[in-house]
């Protein structure tokens, strides 16, 4: 049930992405959907009564082998790198969006995409 | 872009000391809590970015000017190159090994100077993610200011 | 468990907020709202270094949106495209919404992760052998610096091209403020 929520939110970008004609919305819906899509990894890899993946000194075993009580509790770290990586990439992916956003400003005085076909050269 | 009234310009430099000590602690212990080399590069640009909206924009360009930016980014980005490279090269052929864990200096676990290359790694890649993120942020701002002018 | 429906249910009405104002400041003061409930929804699912990340990027991500769009003239926006174009949009997404959920059954259970029922699942030799490969405490970092550094290479390079594009296009005006030191 968590996940159709989830989905529900990306599918809310997508109409956003699709059927505004603002450009300034567009971007808008486009960073909803790199939201839901990053909760959904994250939701993916949890577990009940999880600890995080990080390990604690007394749990570090005199023969070098890690406690049973974090093998069995620790949540699955292999989504969180992925979508670590994941946000900074959107934080690059939307200073590029903007910029194009305020050139296309500056050149046709409107952000609206209907009328920017129309003014062409 | 004008600074701000005279409150906010000392706040301000008191604050911006403890944002950068805040964000060199994260890059620095990200292999020990969480963290890690992105979230603190962002953190360094954004104490920056405090220093410019509260002085103005001239200010920061004295105090760092882009071209200094641009070649502090580029810095980090072959730092990190690099110590790919030495993995290479020291650690009979494999790409990114963490040669100073397995060969030179292994370390104590939960000490600060433990994980090989992983604490090095985390400086390269907090030195480019800040120093890009100011840049395209400054020059954002910059931007607005002549097209309005 | 009740936690995470609470905010789910948050973020959904700032989403639907922010898609529908008129509005523009509105929207963006909402995508912060999302920013910061999906922050709060990775410290409960047991990610404290998404959480650090996620506010801290959600926070310049709002200046930039602000200093773009908000000192502009206009803010106030126009309306939707025509209507037929809006309702075969519209019908197509809801169907796609049902197909997904109906994919989702197949999946386990929402608490029970992938890796617990494979036993030879990468995530299983990352956590029990974390520490003895790499030495970092810290099982993330180990993965996304030594396990699998290459992808770590890739996403610099992403966020490298994505800054030099953003600073050719805002080039012409910005040009005589670089020649000025020197």
């Amino acid at each position: 049930m968590p996940y159709a929520l989830c989905f529900l939110l990306f599918m809310l970008g997508l109409y956003c992405a699709v059927v505004k004609k603002n450009m300034v919305k567009i971007v808008i819906g486009i960073l909803v959907m790199e939201y839901a899509v990053n909760l959904f990894l994250i939701m993916l890899g949890y577990r009940f009564g999880g600890t995080a993946p990080i390990i604690e000194r007394g749990q570090l075993l005199e023969s070098g082998q890690i406690a049973n009580t974090f093998l069995n509790s620790s949540v699955d770290p292999l989504p969180q790198a992925l979508v670590l990586t994941a946000i900074v990439i959107s934080l690059g992916s939307l200073a590029l969006m903007i910029s194009i956003c305020i050139r296309t400003y500056e050149k046709y005085g409107t952000f609206d995409i209907t009328q920017i076909r129309r003014l062409k050269g | 872009m004008k600074g701000m009234t005279i409150i906010v310009k000392t706040v301000s430099s008191w604050i911006k000391v403890l944002i950068v000590l805040f964000g060199i602690y994260i890059i620095l212990f990200g292999h020990l809590t969480p963290g890690g080399g992105f979230a603190g590069g962002v953190i360094l640009a954004s104490s920056y970015l405090l220093l410019m909206l509260a002085f103005g924009r001239e200010f920061v360009q004295k105090d760092l000017p882009l071209a200094l930016d641009s070649k502090l980014d580029c810095l980090g980005a072959l730092l990190f190159a690099m110590i790919a490279v030495l993995g290479l090269v020291l650690c009979d052929k494999i790409f990114f090994a963490n040669f100073l864990y397995q060969k030179y200096l292994p370390g104590q676990p939960f000490n600060l100077i433990s994980a090989g290359t992983i604490p090095f790694s985390n400086i390269a890649i907090g030195l480019k993610v800040g120093a890009s993120l100011f840049l395209v942020i400054f020059l954002l701002s910059t931007f607005r200011r002549d097209t309005s002018a | 468990m009740a936690i995470f429906y609470i905010l789910l249910l948050f973020m959904i009405i700032a989403a639907i907020i922010a898609i529908e104002t008129k509005n523009l400041l509105s929207s963006v003061i909402c995508i912060g709202a999302l920013g910061f409930g999906a922050s709060l929804m990775f410290l409960f699912l047991r990610a404290p270094d998404i959480a650090i990340t996620q506010i801290v990027v959600e926070v310049l991500g709002l200046i930039i949106l602000i200093r773009a769009t908000i000192s502009r003239d206009l803010t106030f926006i126009t309306g939707d495209k025509e209507f037929f174009g809006t309702v075969i949009s519209v019908v197509i997404i809801f169907v796609i919404f049902l197909a997904g959920v109906k994919v989702f059954e197949t999946l386990p259970d929402f608490g029970t992760a992938i890796f617990t029922e494979a036993p030879d699942a990468a995530s299983q030799t990352y956590i029990s052998k974390g520490l003895h490969d790499t030495g970092a405490a810290n099982i993330v970092a180990s993965v996304i610096l030594d396990y699998r550094a290459y992808d770590t290479l890739g996403e610099a390079t992403v966020l490298f091209t994505s800054i030099i594009g953003a600073t050719v296009i805002l080039r012409k005006k910005a040009k005589k403020l670089l020649e000025d030191p020197e």
